[in-house]
């Protein structure tokens, strides 16, 4: 039971869910996106998350979009987890997603939820930033579109007024060989310790990670040093260890130090399945 | 745009019939099927996604119904364990020991339901990954897993 009492609204278009928002803040309201609402809901029920108005985005059909048209694969932000795995468009992102929760919440997690949610892991964005994808913002000044990586920047991210309409990814990804290597402290149904996603074209293997920072990433020095050939894997990996970007995690899920003797293994079992270890 | 601001009179398709029922935006289903309906099946259990004895089904798929809030199932179907009248997945878990304590019985039987009518031929992988939702503290999981696949292997006496 949620211990306090909000307003529910769902607009039908981008532009009354952008004015409502602007409006109610306006108003000294606090509204926030809904999506799946998982995350609001159980952030609410135990005083964690406080609003004054919850905006429905499912109903706007732009957030409900899910295609491959001209060269593109378009996923509205209110699309579920788990149509996004039965379409299967992008066999990367359906895997990742798949170990995400469980498969009945699944059915409610949104990929806007996931991508924007207050949890650090948001394991769907590693297949969106390794195959360089972009979302579609809508504010009070219209839409912009920009990486997926760039909406955890903080000057490029989104304002508070602003939400998530759509994902695009270039269809020349989708069919890509992949790896994915998800890791979690004790159960296979859980958030992860980490979680490694591999996507290799023509040129080299790009990689994203969850589980390492407080915050998803994709790293062009990492990238750089597992892609160079002319030294051995696990020289490579080393490498690539003392080039993680940012702090390492350290908590109860997982020491610092355990946390990069886990990935050496995960890379190295990520590059197996792009057959660069013998 | 659907606006609901206070305390509203809806009008939910609950168990193939409307009823209607007074509900606050920020009421969950599971607070508004137990609560204001009688409706006592869908059980509280973690009340965080993880356990699955509240789940009920929400347009014939199950959905946790301790993370929907009710106003969203407007214009739904909702089944809860109280609709679920004679289908071969109640007789199945009788035959097969699939309950003990039967807290997370009603959640069970309703992801099995569902399992069953959307992938009638549903693979070892398939049903491990749609029970994995559900937990249960008494029984060994072997009872419901054989509980499933009896009546999706159309074995179960009627
Ligand atoms: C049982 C359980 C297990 C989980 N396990 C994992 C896991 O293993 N890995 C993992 O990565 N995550 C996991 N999660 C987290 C899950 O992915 C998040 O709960 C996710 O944020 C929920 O998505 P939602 O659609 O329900 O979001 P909501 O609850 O609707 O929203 C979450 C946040 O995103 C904002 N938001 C939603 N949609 C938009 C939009 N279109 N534009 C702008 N802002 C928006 C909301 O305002 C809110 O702040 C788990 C969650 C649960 C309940
Ligand atoms: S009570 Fe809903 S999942 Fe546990
Ligand atoms: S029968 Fe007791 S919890 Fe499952």
């Amino acid at each position: 039971m949620i211990p306090f009492n909000f307003e529910y609204y769902k607009p039908k278009t981008i532009e009354e869910a952008v004015d409502l928002f602007n409006s109610l803040k306006s108003a000294g309201k606090k509204p926030v996106y809904y999506g799946g609402g998982t995350e609001i809901i159980s952030m609410a029920r135990v005083h964690n998350v406080h609003m004054d108005a919850v905006i429905d985005i499912k109903g706007i059909p732009e957030c409900n979009v899910h295609e491959v048209k001209d060269g593109e694969l378009i996923i509205g932000s209110g699309v579920t987890l788990t149509e996004i795995a039965e379409l299967n468009f992008f066999p990367l992102l359906s895997l990742t997603i798949k170990r995400i929760a469980d498969h009945t919440v699944q059915g409610k997690i949104t990929l806007g939820g996931n991508l924007m949610g207050p949890i650090i892991y948001k394991e769907a964005s590693l297949p969106l930033m390794a195959s360089n994808s972009k979302v579609i913002i809508a504010g009070r000044n219209g839409k912009r579109k920009v990486l997926v990586r760039d909406i955890y920047d903080k000057e490029k991210g989104l304002n508070p007024c602003e939400m998530i309409v759509q994902i695009v990814v270039e269809d020349k990804f989708l069919n890509l060989p992949y790896a994915h290597v998800k890791r979690t402290k004790n159960e296979k149904i859980d958030y992860p310790l980490i979680t490694i996603v591999g996507l290799k074209d023509e040129k080299k293997i790009s990689f994203a990670f969850s589980g390492i920072c407080e915050y998803p990433f994709r790293s062009p020095k990492m990238e750089d040093v597992l892609n160079n050939n002319s030294i051995s894997v696990n020289k490579r990996i080393k490498k690539a260890i003392t080039n993680i970007p940012g702090k390492i995690l350290n908590d109860l899920n997982g020491s610092s130090e355990y946390r990069k003797f886990m990935l050496h293994t995960m890379l190295k079992e990520a590059l197996l399945d792009f057959q660069e270890v013998e | 745009m659907i606006k609901i601001a206070k305390a509203t009179v809806l009008n939910l398709h609950i168990n193939g019939e409307y009823r209607e029922v007074l509900v606050k935006p920020s009421d969950t289903l599971l607070y508004t099927l137990r609560n204001l309906l009688g409706l006592t099946g869908a059980k509280p259990g973690c009340e965080n996604g993880d356990c699955g004895a509240c789940t009920v089904l929400i347009d014939n798929r199950p959905i946790k119904s301790c993370l929907i809030l009710t106003v969203e199932t407007i214009g739904k179907r909702i089944l809860t364990i109280e609709g679920l009248k004679d289908v071969p997945i109640q007789k199945s878990f009788v035959e097969n020991w699939g309950f003990q304590c039967g807290y997370c019985t009603s959640g069970f039987l309703m992801v099995c339901h569902s399992l069953a009518q959307i992938h009638p031929n549903a693979n070892d992988h398939t049903i491990e990954e749609w029970l994995q939702s559900n937990l249960c503290r008494c029984t060994g999981y072997e009872e419901i897993e054989n509980a499933i696949k009896s009546i999706l292997t159309g074995t179960v006496r009627t």
